[in-house]
């Protein structure tokens, strides 16, 4: 006899509770959904997305999920009774439909508090689609009205208030958020915790005013909001109020049949999720499970899954609340996750304050503070979906390491034990995602949240999971996916070799050849290097204008505030007297901050983009030309000053140097690269930390290749010894081409060579004894490469088509950006923080920054 | 959002503004725009389609969208903002790759071309 299950509410828990039975029944079952909103069950956690642009179709639930012959979806027709004895339910429409298993999804409502005229049209809750719309359509109505941006007032503090004035603010409307306690998320949130982020919300142009309740709501004649009243009887004018005050669990039609509910409200159920009725079960926001309601998503998930298992015979049980939380609010991070407010006995606390960034991260350990409890993270996050799932779990090194600032946590995913929780919201394990990797064939984050769901609902987790399936592809020896993008099949080195072997030369081509669709972000740049190697033409030549990356696109070094660094070449790091006097007049005429580099030589900061044409011709005209230090390109060859002065220089660096800078200039690769060039064994130009370093020795120069600086350093390994100018020469030749042509998109040489097969070794047999059979290839490139330089600035300069892009603005060609300001420092300027350019301490407009010519 | 539909005649309220010409713009190479304090980043597809949405980058506070690489995630035409790297739709303005930061989106302007001319539905009308 076929089971028929009736669900009560289409909300989220419900629409997961039809999935997880649907796709676990063995048995004949049906299932019928009865829900009062006149939609098909939506995402009620992205319900804000509805703001970005995000229609009812975008935002409903797999529809595919419903689409299961044993589902019947009814919508708009809300359940108005149950009759235990009979095992029935009527609707609202007068249909009655009989039961086996009855499942109580009804979620909540939002509480609206009782204030004096809470119920005029200007006041708003946030729980619908429907209350959004009409929160929008008042927003946009009110605006045109008054001919003015709109005040909001948003009465509630918590998650969901902060959420809805960031809503508002998207709606350019002005939100003030009215809290009654002495903090924002005071539930998430301990008092130091609550005063940063309280800063953040108001750097973010949120008002905020807490301790503050509120009396009433006042309409003019016209029926209009016009402003609240507040306990201490001041007024705050605004043009519209939402509550988010909290939710109350809709629990009304399991009352009137009987059922035991919580004193607080909420259908009590055990941890089957059995309602007091064995035939009916609760499951998401009604649900009362010890003594409280929770108004998250993932408890809600669980409690479906268990309920589903139950149903089919299993023995499921529910283990209580996750409340670990983050934020949805862009550019203000905050998460909250196990035990935050150390109510374990005995709890320790290690905090990390930074007032001035705006960070303070708490994590709460066990008495001997080996295992994490729980933490609270606000104005930088970065490190919740490593750490939550270690909650209950031995936290593995120094607890402080995971408060520093963002940058040095990897997370911590290779360790995971296969119970820990990765994705609350849709409760998958790390062991859940392993599995999926191994039987299911997953290779990518889409593949697991398509397989487990894990990261389908917050995307807090993504990270982790990419980091557990990429651990475990490469534990089965497999490698992670090498396409470089939805439109490219290919790795880089193989779509170097089908460009070079087809002999295709523009973007249009290549895709229509061996791609699909019009490209992107991320394989535009790396034809755009593939090309300019092998076909050479000029970055703004035609279609390439609009391959290139960030910096490459006007030849320049974007800074944050969208101005851009100029770096003039030195090679060798050498430059005469003159030079620095037309550098120093440059930028003191265009008030340009100066710096050195690493790679010997100067920077000058704040160029403009419609300023760029003109210092470049003084720069050029006083026989500079680009230094490339925008291009995935060679950058620099550092020297030290070598046999020329030094007492202890055994050969002429700073020639070999300049030389060698002269030959690779304009050589596009698939990362930037450093040489360096040491007069002695005293290794002063550090050229072991460059892709490639050369050392003079009494019987001539030692080559080091796959050295690294900065995040990762490695020191290069010895590839030739004692060799004379033309041996290295080649050599390097070979080795940049053979890099070149087969790493990786934005791979440096030194991860590059320790995958290459056989390592240093191996790249001696291909580019020294030529087992591959292609150096004759490798140095054909480059003498090409070598013949057909020319300088990218000079260039430009000549060509009016590309001197046309530099324009600030396509209808004021030459106004510069409105918004740019600065503030001194250390006798120079620098861009001002949004907190300067706030208070109005921006001394120098970037408007009027005065150019003497 | 080549709103061929929409007529200037037919939508007083509405305020069109002419911006540039379509042969100002380059397939696939954005500009930017101002209009008064706003400034709006222009981007002419190869279907001959002209999109606009704020030039102001939500993630970085910087005005450099226009000088995003252009490209497509599945159907939707995308810019990338160049400073970090989040991927917006130029239909919508929606953000479909936060690179793991919170969603926020580009406001989008519709866009008339008549006789050559490139003209922006501006103010409250929307
Ligand atoms: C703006 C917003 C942001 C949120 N963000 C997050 C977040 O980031 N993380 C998180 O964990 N949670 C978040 N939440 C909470 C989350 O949405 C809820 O926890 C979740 O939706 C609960 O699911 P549910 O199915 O229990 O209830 P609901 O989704 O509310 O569904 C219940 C449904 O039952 C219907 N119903 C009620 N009574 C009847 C009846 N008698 N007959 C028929 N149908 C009935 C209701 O109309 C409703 O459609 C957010 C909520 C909002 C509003």
């Amino acid at each position: 006899m076929t089971a028929r299950i009736v669900v009560v509410g289409a909300g989220m828990v419900a629409h997961r509770f039809a999935d997880s039975l649907v796709s676990r029944a063995e048995q004949d079952i049906s299932l019928t959904i009865l829900g009062e909103e006149s939609r098909r069950p939506y995402d009620r956690v992205g319900l804000t997305r509805f703001f970005d642009g995000a229609g009812a179709e975008d935002l409903e639930l797999d529809p595919a999920v419903l689409e299961d012959p044993r589902i019947r979806l009814v919508t708009g027709d809300p359940v108005a009774q149950i009759d235990r004895a009979a095992r029935t339910v009527r609707t609202a429409s007068g249909a009655e439909l009989g039961y086996d298993h009855l499942v109580l999804a009804t979620g909540s409502s939002a509480a609206r508090p009782p204030v004096r005229g809470a119920e005029h049209p200007g006041c708003f809750v946030y729980r619908t689609l429907d209350d959004v719309e009409q929160l929008k359509a008042h927003v946009e109505r009110r605006a045109s009205q008054l001919g003015r941006p709109v005040r909001g007032v948003v009465i509630g503090g918590g998650l969901l208030g902060l959420e809805a004035a960031g809503a508002l603010q998207g709606l350019d409307a002005e939100p003030t958020v009215i809290q009654s306690s002495d903090r924002l998320m005071s539930a998430q949130l301990d008092l130091p915790a609550g005063a940063v982020l309280r800063r953040l919300i108001e750097q973010r142009g949120i008002a905020v005013r807490t301790r503050t309740r509120t009396t009433s709501v006042l309409a003019g004649e016209d029926g209009e909001v016009h402003g609240v009243v507040f306990d201490d009887d001041t007024v705050l004018e605004t043009d519209l109020v939402v509550f988010t005050v909290g939710v109350r669990p809709r629990d009304e039609l399991a009352r009137a049949a009987g059922l035991v509910c919580a004193p607080r409200g909420g259908v009590e159920i055990d941890p089957s999720c059995r309602t007091s009725d064995p035939d009916i079960s609760a499951i998401g926001e009604v649900a009362s499970f010890e003594g409280m309601c929770v108004g998250l998503v993932a408890p809600g998930y669980a409690m479906a899954e268990v309920a589903a298992d139950r149903i089919l015979g299993g023995g499921a049980t529910f283990a209580g609340y996750d409340l670990s939380t983050k934020l949805k609010l862009s550019g203000v991070d905050v998460a909250s996750f196990g035990d935050a407010f150390a109510t374990t006995p005995g709890a320790l606390d290690v905090v990390y304050t930074d007032p001035v960034s705006g960070v303070h991260k708490k994590l709460v350990l066990s008495d001997d503070a080996k295992t994490l409890l729980g933490g609270m993270l606000v104005g930088d996050a970065s490190a919740y979906g490593a750490l939550r799932p270690l909650v209950g779990g031995a936290l593995g090194g120094d607890p402080a390491a995971y408060l520093m600032p963002a940058g040095g946590v990897e997370a911590p995913t290779a360790e995971l034990p296969d119970e820990a929780v990765v994705c609350s919201c849709a409760s998958v394990t790390a062991g859940t995602i392993r599995g999926a990797v191994h039987e299911e064939g997953c290779t990518d984050v889409a593949g697991i949240k398509a397989c487990t769901k894990a990261g389908a609902t917050c995307g807090s987790c993504v990270f982790a999971i990419k980091g557990l399936v990429g651990a475990e592809l490469a534990k089965m020896g497999r490698s992670v996916s090498t396409a470089l993008c939805e439109h490219f099949e290919m790795s880089r080195a193989q779509l170097f070799d089908a460009v070079r072997v087809s002999g295709l030369t523009t973007f249009s081509s290549v895709i229509e050849r061996f791609g699909r669709g019009r490209g992107c972000d991320v394989c535009k740049p790396v034809l755009a290097s593939i090309l300019a190697v092998l076909v050479r033409g000029h970055v703004l030549d035609g279609e390439n204008a609009t391959l290139q990356d960030t910096n490459d696109h006007v030849m320049a070094n974007m800074q944050k505030d969208g101005t851009y660094s100029v770096v003039p070449r030195m090679a060798g790091g050498e430059v005469t007297p003159e030079g620095l006097i037309v550098i120093g007049e440059i930028a003191r005429d265009y008030g340009l901050y100066t710096k050195l580099t690493g790679g010997q030589r100067i920077d000058m900061f704040g160029a403009r983009l419609e300023q760029l044409p003109e210092i470049w011709r003084r720069l050029v005209d006083a026989g500079f030309e680009s230094g490339q230090a925008y291009g995935k390109s060679l950058r620099t060859v550092k020297s030290c000053v070598g046999s020329t002065w030094c007492r202890y220089g055994v050969l002429d660096s700073v020639g070999m140097a300049v030389n060698l800078e002269l030959r690779y200039r304009g050589l596009r690769a698939p990362h930037k690269l450093k040489l360096g060039v040491s007069g002695c064994a005293r290794e002063c130009a550090e050229a072991r930390g460059k892709d490639a370093g050369i050392i003079a020795t009494a019987q001539g120069w030692n080559l080091y290749v796959g050295g690294n600086g900065g995040a990762t350093p490695r020191h290069a390994e010895l590839l030739v010894e004692g060799v004379d100018d033309e041996t290295l020469i080649r050599t390097i030749d070979r080795f940049f081409m053979y890099y070149i042509r087969t790493a990786d998109k934005l791979q440096r040489t030194a991860p590059w060579l320790e995958a290459l097969e056989g390592g240093i070794d191996g790249l001696r047999e291909v580019i020294l004894e030529d087992s591959l059979g292609i150096c004759a290839d490798l140095d054909a490139l480059m003498a090409q490469h070598v013949d057909s330089y020319q300088d990218e600035w000079a260039a430009t300069l000549a060509d009016p088509a590309k001197l046309a892009r530099f324009q600030s603005f396509v209808n004021a060609p030459s106004t510069p950006d409105p918004d740019l300001a600065y503030v001194p420092e250390r006798g120079q300027v620098r861009p001002a923080s949004i907190d300067e350019r706030r208070s109005g301490d921006v001394l120098i407009a970037g408007t009027t920054l005065e150019v003497r010519r | 959002m080549t709103a061929q539909t929409l007529d200037p005649a037919t939508a007083p309220e509405a305020s069109w503004l002419r911006v540039c010409r379509v042969a100002d713009l380059e397939v696939e190479r954005g500009r930017a725009a101002l209009l008064g304090s706003t400034q709006v980043a222009l981007f002419l597809l190869p279907d001959g389609s002209v999109h606009a949405v704020d030039n102001h980058d939500p993630y970085s506070g910087a005005n450099v969208i226009s000088r995003g690489i252009v490209g497509t995630r599945g159907e939707a035409p995308t810019v990338a903002s160049p400073m970090y790297k989040q991927v917006f739709d130029l239909r919508t303005g929606a953000c479909l790759d936060t690179q793991g930061k919170d969603p926020a989106a580009l406001r989008v302007w519709p866009v008339l071309l008549q006789d050559g001319d490139v003209h922006l539905l501006c103010g409250d009308a929307r």
